[in-house]
């Protein structure tokens, strides 16, 4: 449980910038209550931001879905080079917080970048992308010549 | 290191605490003379996945995803499939009679105002 009472960390209290570190020492307390799947998240703390992403095939199509909360469609920039989609953007901090006291800042602002090599050719001119819900899907209609193909054979 | 204040093993039941049942969203919170923002990240999650409760002064969010829809195999994974849960204890001055709460693009973001009476205000002198 989380106190939203006021409670200041007596050899930080006001210094500034401390907000990060104050949040890793609190994902390594609870690493110790954690299990290990738990580590990885942890490590966003020291690394930036790393949004996560699932991958999945059906017949015609390769999705890719990320967790971005609370960005703007325009702020997310998606492109397709090579064999490889990367999704990168900008999550900026909104300005009206500035005078607030923090309590707590475990979300990350700032810049993402993650890259996934495709499992295979995609029709690059047919991606889309929808946004809902904090959760951005791309679909990628795989290239007619990476469908797998029904050969007829011809009796004669 | 854990500190008193920070205690969230306390045991409400006599189950073992299920830690794969629910991920802790990350959470801003910031004071103002107004009261309390607190906003939790829970991508996956809309209006009608959302649960608030208010119980005395401890605060509960929980937020439930969409059932995902089949969409083909699953070739890479990372995105937890469970519901986020994060419980808070409330400053006695917040007047849990107006909290509100929106949720925009996965984030929530709670407005916990304080009550009139601790509010600061200014005395005018005659």
């Amino acid at each position: 449980m989380n106190y939203l009472t006021r409670w200041q960390k007596p050899e930080t209290a006001n210094w500034p910038g401390f907000g990060r570190l104050n949040s890793l020492r609190d994902e390594i307390d609870r690493l110790f209550d954690a299990p290990l799947a738990e580590f990885a998240k942890a490590s966003h703390l020291l690394s930036g931001w790393t949004p996560a992403l699932d991958i999945f095939e059906d017949k015609d199509n390769i999705l890719v879905k990320a967790e971005l909360p609370g960005m703007k469609k325009e702020e997310i920039e998606i492109s397709l080079h090579d064999g490889s989609l990367s999704i990168s953007g900008e999550r900026k901090a909104q300005s009206k917080h500035e005078d607030a006291e923090v309590y707590r800042a475990e979300r990350f602002f700032g810049r993402f970048q993650r890259t996934v090599s495709l499992p295979m050719a995609v029709d690059g001119a047919k991606v889309k992308a929808q946004y809902k819900d904090g959760v951005l899907t791309v679909t990628l209609p795989k290239a007619e010549e990476a469908k797998p193909k029904q050969i007829e054979i011809n009796v004669s | 290191m854990k500190t008193a204040t920070q205690t969230e093993t306390r045991p409400t039941t006599n189950e073992r605490p299920k830690a794969q049942e629910y991920v802790t969203p990350e959470v801003n919170i910031f004071e103002t003379k107004e009261g309390y923002l607190l906003e939790a990240e829970m991508p996956g999650v809309s209006k009608d996945g959302l649960e608030i409760t208010l119980e005395g002064n401890e605060l509960t969010i929980i937020g439930r995803r969409q059932p995902e829809q089949q969409v083909g195999e699953p070739l890479f994974r990372e995105c937890h499939a469970y519901d986020y849960r994060r419980m808070f204890e409330l400053d006695p001055a917040i007047d849990t009679s107006k909290v509100s709460a929106k949720i925009e693009q996965g984030v929530l973001t709670l407005t916990l105002p304080k009550s009139e009476k601790v509010k600061p205000r200014k005395v005018v002198v005659d």
